[in-house]
């Protein structure tokens, strides 16, 4: 038998109908995650059609992008601000009960970003096919899943078939060689891989990260690559799953137990690449020579290290981005204005975001001017931090701690920057007005994001290392 | 095959408007502020808000869509990897909302290209030199043949471009993607039974 990737095995598995020159194939889909914003013009498209959801089932929903991270709307105690949020809030509310589709709703203490919420209930598993009217769905790679992001008229398909048309894409194997430096992030390297990639360098591909670097990170660090793979134009990441995988899901609630988890391992260890198995390309990347990264252009392949410079010439495009950051070619980033800082985002709102954050602010106080914004990725990574004691470290300094949700990283609830500012943020997108109209991004991970609200500069975290 | 049909696609002959630009994402096509809707509809106007309005809600002059001469142009031309970014399929209704047919580039990004098909909005990537040339000559009528998989312009060969060919098939023959999945049902039920699941 052929040697096959970790995708081709999953994609195998799933073809309920192979393609052909004609046809696409039909792949089915194991876990259908829905939230509030891209799904209820496909839910009316069912109800037009007299149709049922296929598999209640495999379908889970939550509340996330235009859900409001204050508190006080988000509880009930005053009114979600903006009516048509309010609307698709209710609208999903009402979709869920009428198809028996599970939701984790306004007041439930599992609610909070949908690629934050799968793995940490354990319904994210190796070897699953898992889409979602979100294109950071490829999230979900890092547990060796075949996960992307779907339109809202892909999302009635699966809604009504579980299946979808599809295409099989390429396969692209980043390897990562060698380990990071302390004081360097996952962020920091995904930021490098996609700047080494572009934003369309992943188009039509899927990417497989595999290399000592990838195996030598924990989970959440996983997500966090194979979260931004379609800002490089992959619609999705995959990482093989291996003993850090296995010890992530073992007694999370969706996960299986006793005898059946036994089983479950014996399948997931057989779900890594064949050796030989071929790739359509590979990159290759040391990860001992990733620098803590920023962005300074207008998407996220405009990146260089903390300490390095923007690039002395560029083409049309390039000029037109630095224009809109109001930043000049060959300009060393550090010292730069920061006005906001946000920390949050399916990039980086899990436990460990916030501790390196909180690693930076502990003792410390906010620069004269600038706020922060901390928002936890589910209500679940809220309380493990509040036990912490995160949250006091987070408000001491001056920051907001808020409810889960999107909040900055798509600014559609209430939570966005104002035209003009400066906002380093922890999201996955730099796109003018991505995060307010006007609003100008500096892509960061956690601990350089902390080190900006600190100096009011963009700062080199290892500086303020203690 | 029972399927509901939905409109074919043939031909499509319209004037063109250039929006130069590689690596245009959904946020400038459709900001997030506007996705804030249960509705497919009404999208049009917030077609790339923040290039065409400035913070006043007043037109900025020099954005394309702002010269009364491009109004009624069916085409878009735009540059390299369009429609980066977010899933939203609100980019693809609104363009079509606004009018448009087709959008011709260098490339897609693979989530638009599938949202636009699904939409009746015609993906068209064309060669280098055909953009070029394209981009050279805004508000020229071009012809985009689906059935020949070339688009054409007085003063430009016709230049062919990839299609895949169910979504050609099925824009040809108003052929409904969801009827013909759901008319894969028996398939489906006993690839369900095959795994237990």
């Amino acid at each position: 038998m052929t040697p096959r990737t970790l995708f081709e095995k999953i994609w195998q598995a799933h073809e309920v109908v192979a393609e052909t020159a004609e046809t696409p194939a039909v792949l089915y889909v194991d876990l259908h995650l829905v939230h509030e914003v891209t799904t209820p013009q496909a839910f009316a498209e069912l109800e037009s059609r007299g149709l049922p959801v296929r598999r209640p089932d495999r379908t889970l929903g939550t509340l996330d992008h235009s859900t409001p991270t204050d508190a006080a709307e988000l509880l009930g105690r005053i009114p979600i601000r903006d009516a048509s949020a309010a609307a698709q809030v209710a609208a999903l509310e009402r979709n869920a009960r009428a198809h028996g589709i599970e939701l984790l709703g306004l007041g439930d203490g599992r609610r909070g970003i949908v690629h934050v919420i799968g793995p940490e209930l354990g319904r994210t598993q190796p070897g699953m096919t898992i889409v979602c009217g979100d294109s950071h769905t490829s999230t979900h790679g890092a547990f060796g899943t075949l996960a992307f992001g779907i339109g809202t008229t892909e999302v009635g398909h699966v809604l009504a078939t579980q299946c979808l048309l599809q295409r099989k894409p390429r396969c692209l194997a980043v390897t990562i060689g060698g380990r990071l430096q302390a004081g360097v992030g996952s962020k920091d390297l995904v930021l490098a891989i996609v700047g080494r990639l572009g934003v369309g360098g992943g188009t039509g591909h899927v990417i497989e990260y595999r290399g000592e670097g990838i195996r030598a990170l924990s989970m959440e660090e996983r997500m966090t690559v194979c979260n931004m793979s379609i800002e490089a134009g992959a619609r999705a990441g995959m990482i093989a799953p291996d003993a850090t995988t296995f010890a992530y899901l073992q007694g999370r609630p969706g996960a299986p137990a006793g005898e059946d988890w036994e089983h479950a391992v014996e399948r997931w260890q057989a779900l890594p690449g064949d050796a030989g198995a071929a790739f359509d390309g590979e990159v290759s990347l040391d990860a001992a020579a990733v620098e803590p990264m920023i962005s300074y252009g207008t998407n996220p392949g405009m990146v260089t290290a903390v300490g390095g410079s923007i690039p002395e010439a560029g083409d049309a495009a390039f000029m037109k981005a630095l224009r809109y950051m109001g930043f000049e070619p060959g300009e060393r980033l550090a010292g730069k204005r920061v006005d906001l800082v946000f920390i949050g985002s399916c990039t980086n709102s899990r436990l460990s975001d916030l501790q390196a954050a909180a690693a930076v602010l502990r003792g410390r106080k906010l620069a004269r001017g600038v706020r922060m914004l901390v928002v936890p990725g589910s209500q679940q990574v809220k309380r493990a931090a509040e036990a912490e004691g995160l949250d006091r470290v987070f408000l001491a300094a001056g920051a907001e701690w808020r409810e889960s949700g999107c909040s900055m990283c798509i600014g559609m609830n209430g939570d966005v920057a104002a035209s003009g500012q400066y906002v380093v943020s922890t999201s996955n997108r730099n796109f003018e007005g991505r995060q307010g109209a006007g609003s100008r991004t500096l892509l960061a991970g956690p601990a350089t994001a902390a080190a900006a609200a600190v100096t009011g500069r963009v700062t080199d975290p290892r500086e303020l290392a203690a | 095959m029972d399927v509901t049909a939905t409109t074919p696609i043939r031909t499509i002959r319209a004037r063109t408007v250039v929006l130069a630009a590689d690596d245009v994402d959904t946020d400038q096509i459709i900001p997030a502020r506007f996705l804030t809707t249960t509705r497919r509809d009404g999208f049009g106007d917030a077609l790339f808000a923040d290039w065409r309005f400035d913070g006043e809600g007043q037109p900025r002059p020099g954005f394309a869509l702002n010269d009364p001469q491009t109004r009624g142009a069916g085409v878009l031309v735009a540059g390299r990897n369009f429609g980066c970014g977010s899933s939203r399929e609100h980019a693809a209704w609104a363009l079509r909302d606004y009018g448009f047919r087709a959008v011709v580039a260098g490339s897609f990004a693979d989530i638009f290209r599938n949202n636009a098909l699904k939409n009746g909005l015609l993906p068209v990537a064309v060669p280098g030199d055909a953009l070029a040339w394209l981009t050279a000559h805004p508000g020229v009528e071009v012809t985009i043949d689906l059935e020949a998989t070339t688009l054409a312009a007085p003063g430009l060969a016709p230049a062919p471009f990839p299609v895949e060919p169910f979504a050609r098939y099925r824009l040809l023959n108003g052929i409904d993607e969801l009827g013909y999945l759901l008319s894969r049902s028996g398939a489906i039920d006993a690839y369900e039974r095959s795994r237990g699941a």
